[in-house]
């Protein structure tokens, strides 16, 4: 680590970054000042534009405009190699790392030790390899390939590798997301190492407790624009939230109370070997289940399984009572289940196909007349449910690539909506959605259960799984470790059952 | 290693680490070696039985055909292993090597007397020009390899026979010092040979003990990450297909040692074996593992399958069929380790779980 610099003058600081994709602004007027010797967290909700302020620091995408200074000189970054050698190090939320590649290449790649004649000196890279992990505290094996790592081992490589070239800014983007408590007390153990070594740490966290735990000074970001920066101590939780959200949370979440009627849906005992296991719930007619749970912690994987995508190993799942063959999804939709995908891009959509397409997919059969899909019944039915859900397009038959995320997350839903599903899906709703969608898309899930649907989400965020749920299902490294009535679940009593440290089951 | 319900001790987190980690390191060094050893073992083996079938196939001349047989393959094969580490492709090699050989023709038709040096500096630049279209369309105009080279392995040919415009060039219009290259020997190797060796020992070489060599390997095994590392990506995707180019090029030069005749047909249809041959031996197809060594391997194996198949009587027809179920076995046998390893991977996540 270089040495100690004045506690107080800005290593790295951005003003006026402002930084556009087409006619999305996805930055305006952001200003961000990292310290030596200290951790700044950076927080807001998804879509505040994090991760595109880490890509400006990368050097991956550079700022429309704005300026960026180190040690109070200009900084231009045309690259991320220029990032590295002006000494920054990013962490990704996923690690890039390459997984043919030994551990110690992935370290050094592009700057291994030399031998004569350039060649590179695999010794040396070894041992110095072995040193860095040692620095860490980390027993791996330099010379193990990088595919297999557990995603808090993939961390500690890229660590290592920040601290191979001596990097005098670390920025981590969510680096504990997927991580365990064991992991996530030995990571912030190296970062706080790092930063009495004179480091200037940027850390993104959606969990407050550690953010409040591992930094000096909060900033907050709300729609692609700074909104505050104040020292830790002098914030609150309620404070932080308030500013992220612009608003009363209440406010975002329209929930409708609804009576919950009988059991649509029943899992019993569903398993599969190393993903999830003994996974057993019931959703009742009305009601708004949220599956919660930190990433990697098999939420997906279930509902993946339930809806027949992937094959399960033991267990059963019925709905209205009658058992549903395994890996069949045109069982489950028959059976009047509907699952929106957390990835619309590569499981909910075909980005090259028109909007109207895409949303009648999964009624290519009734809508067809001696196996002919007529394009007048397509476009009709599209239309119906796009109007229903307020779609912003421009034409019915431009490609669903052309749409905002928001939009087309509305598209999906219209897709499965059209089915009249008993049962609906959703994996991560909001997922990279503006504000204003997000709302949209919640009000329409309520309604759905006011009319009767048996609604199973998946969500990641917190707000969302509280604002929206009936019971919050908890689950924790593949196994679901909590239930929580809608009146008991506040973020603490979910963030600890879902980090495996609380909950009843 | 992500999910630990029990709480452990340190020390136990910190052993079982180390011994997953050595695991790795066994598993993946089994796999190379298992992979290389393979087809290695493969090969002797088909030569033994064709040895014992027909005696004379390990005879001084059958030797030498064998390795002069395998000698174009092998130096194509380096240079497509060298392609397809990086997730890329290149299609147009036959075309190449025909343009290359039809060039050193014509080369030693106007000018009797030029060095041989000259010849092989000749058929390389076509190569290397011909590589660095497919590169820069490749790497600037970001189109897909398989794209790119499809369509100039028809443009190629497609000079080489205006070029050509009917003309074959015969044996006896070559001089004698560029003939004589093709069926000298040194210390019992034919010259040819030895050019393919010198190729694939500077290739090997490079690959593992340069940085822009590890490069190469990293850009294949995930090209996104690359970007983020500062890999200069598409120089490094453009300097591959002009190393495959200009080695399509010798080879097309040593094409023309070999055989004499020419006509613009040379080489048609050799570059669905040269990809053979590297998937055969063991280079990943969706690029950042495997080794020109394999490569090689592969691509004698190949050539000598074809040697030996009407040696022990076997109906030509078999002979596609058998290189056929090589690659599905090669491909069959990757995606199985993968699985396997996947499989454990999970299964050591599930005792957490």
């Amino acid at each position: 680590m270089p040495e100690r610099a004045d506690p107080g003058t800005a290593r790295l600081a951005l003003s006026g970054v402002r930084k556009s994709f087409g006619a999305v602004h996805a930055l305006a007027d952001v200003r961000l000042e990292l310290r030596a010797g200290e951790v700044h967290a950076l927080v807001g909700e998804n879509g505040a534009g994090k991760s595109t302020l880490v890509k400006i620091l990368a050097g991956v995408h550079a700022p429309d405009a704005g300026e960026l200074t180190m040690d109070g000189a200009p900084l231009t970054l045309t690259g991320p190699a220029d990032a590295r050698a002006a000494g920054i190090a990013v962490i990704y939320q996923e690690p890039t790392l390459f997984p043919d590649l030994s551990v110690a290449e992935n370290i050094f790649m592009g700057r291994q030790p030399l031998r004569g004649l350039r060649r590179i000196d695999t010794t040396a890279m070894r041992e110095r390899t072995t040193e860095l992990f040692a620095r860490l505290g980390v027993p791996l094996d330099p010379d193990r390939p990088a595919r297999g790592l557990s995603i808090a081992d993939q961390q500690l490589v890229e660590i290592a590798k920040a601290l191979s070239f001596e990097a005098r800014v670390l920025v981590m983007d969510e680096p504990t997301a997927a991580l365990s408590g064991v992991e996530v007390e030995r990571l912030f153990a190296v970062v706080r190492s790092l930063r009495e070594a004179g480091a200037a740490i940027l850390f993104i966290s959606h969990r407050f407790d550690e953010v409040f735990a591992l930094s000096q000074r909060i900033t907050v970001m709300r729609d692609g624009r700074w909104v505050s920066t104040d020292p830790a101590e002098e914030l609150d939780v309620a404070q932080v939230v308030r500013r992220m959200v612009g608003r009363e949370v209440s406010q975002l979440y329209p929930k409708q109370q609804t009576e919950a009627g009988e059991v649509i849906l029943q899992v019993r005992g569903l398993t599969r070997r190393g993903v999830f296991a003994d996974v057993g719930f019931e959703v009742r007619r009305g009601e708004i289940v949220a599956l919660a749970g930190l990433v990697g912690a098999g939420r997906s994987e279930v509902v993946r399984a339930l809806f027949g995508v992937d094959p399960y190993d033991a267990g059963e799942v019925l709905v209205d009572g009658v058992r549903l063959p395994g890996s069949r999804p045109s069982a489950a939709m028959a059976a009047g289940m509907a699952l929106v995908p957390e990835d619309r891009r590569q499981q909910g959509l075909v980005m090259e196909l028109s909007i109207e397409r895409n949303a009648t997919l999964t009624r290519r059969w009734p809508l067809a007349r001696f196996g002919l899909l007529g394009r007048g019944a397509e476009r009709a039915a599209a239309q119906t449910w796009t109007q229903r859900l307020q779609v912003k397009a421009g034409r019915l038959d431009d490609p669903v690539s052309t749409l905002s995320g928001g939009n087309q997350q509305k598209v999906v839903l219209a897709k499965w909506l059209s089915t009249m599903p008993k049962v609906l899906i959703v994996d991560e709703p909001t997922r990279g959605i503006d504000v204003g969608t997000k709302a949209e898309v919640h009000r329409l899930m309520s309604q759905l259960a006011g009319e009767g649907v048996a609604v199973l989400m998946v969500s990641s965020e917190l707000p969302e799984v509280l604002g929206m749920a009936d019971r919050v299902l908890v689950m924790h490294e593949g196994r679901l470790v909590g239930e929580i009535a809608r009146d008991a679940a506040t973020e603490e009593s979910v963030m600890l059952a879902a980090t495996g440290q609380g909950g009843k089951p | 290693m992500t999910t630990t319900t029990r709480p452990e001790s340190a020390p136990d987190a910190a052993e079982a680490r180390a011994r997953s980690g050595a695991a790795g390191i066994r598993l993946g060094h089994r796999l190379f070696v298992a992979r290389e050893v393979g087809i290695g073992l493969a090969l002797l083996l088909l030569i033994a039985v064709t040895t014992a079938v027909n005696p004379r196939f390990l005879s001084g001349q059958g030797r030498r055909d064998l390795m002069l047989g395998a000698t174009i393959l092998v130096v194509l094969a380096v240079g497509q292993a060298i392609v397809i580490i990086t997730r890329n492709v290149d299609l147009s090699v036959g075309s190449v090597l025909g343009l290359a050989a039809f060039a050193t023709g014509k080369l030693f038709l106007a000018m009797p007397d030029a060095p041989i040096v000259l010849a092989i500096l000749v058929g390389i630049g076509i190569g290397v020009l011909c590589g660095a279209l497919n590169g820069a369309l490749i790497a600037v105009a970001r189109v897909p390899a398989l794209v790119v080279t499809l369509g100039t392995l028809y443009v190629f040919r497609g000079v080489d026979y205006s070029w050509a415009a009917g003309q074959q060039i015969n044996a006896a219009d070559m001089p004698a010092g560029f003939k004589s290259m093709g069926t000298a020997d040194l210390l019992g190797v034919p010259l040819l040979a030895l050019f393919a060796v010198a190729v694939l020992l500077v290739a090997g070489f490079y690959l593992r003990s340069y940085r822009s060599g590890r490069e190469l390997y990293a850009i294949g095994s995930d090209p996104a990450a690359a970007r983020l590392h500062g890999i200069p990506v598409g120089w490094r995707v453009f300097t591959a297909l002009v190393v495959s180019g200009g080695l399509a090029g010798l080879a097309g030069v040593l094409y023309a040692a070999r055989y004499g005749t020419l006509d613009a047909a040379a080489g048609s249809g050799i570059e669905l074996n040269v990809v053979a041959a590297v998937v055969v031996g063991g280079v990943a197809i969706f690029g950042g593992s495997g080794s020109v060594y394999g490569a090689a391997l592969g691509a004698v194996l190949l050539s000598t399958i074809g040697s030996a198949l009407p040696v022990l009587k076997v109906n030509p027809f078999w002979q596609q069929a058998v290189v056929g179920a090589l690659i599905l076995a090669a491909i069959g046998l990757d995606r199985a380790l993968a699985a396997r390893v996947a499989h454990r991977l999970r299964g050591r996540k599930a005792r957490g779980a």
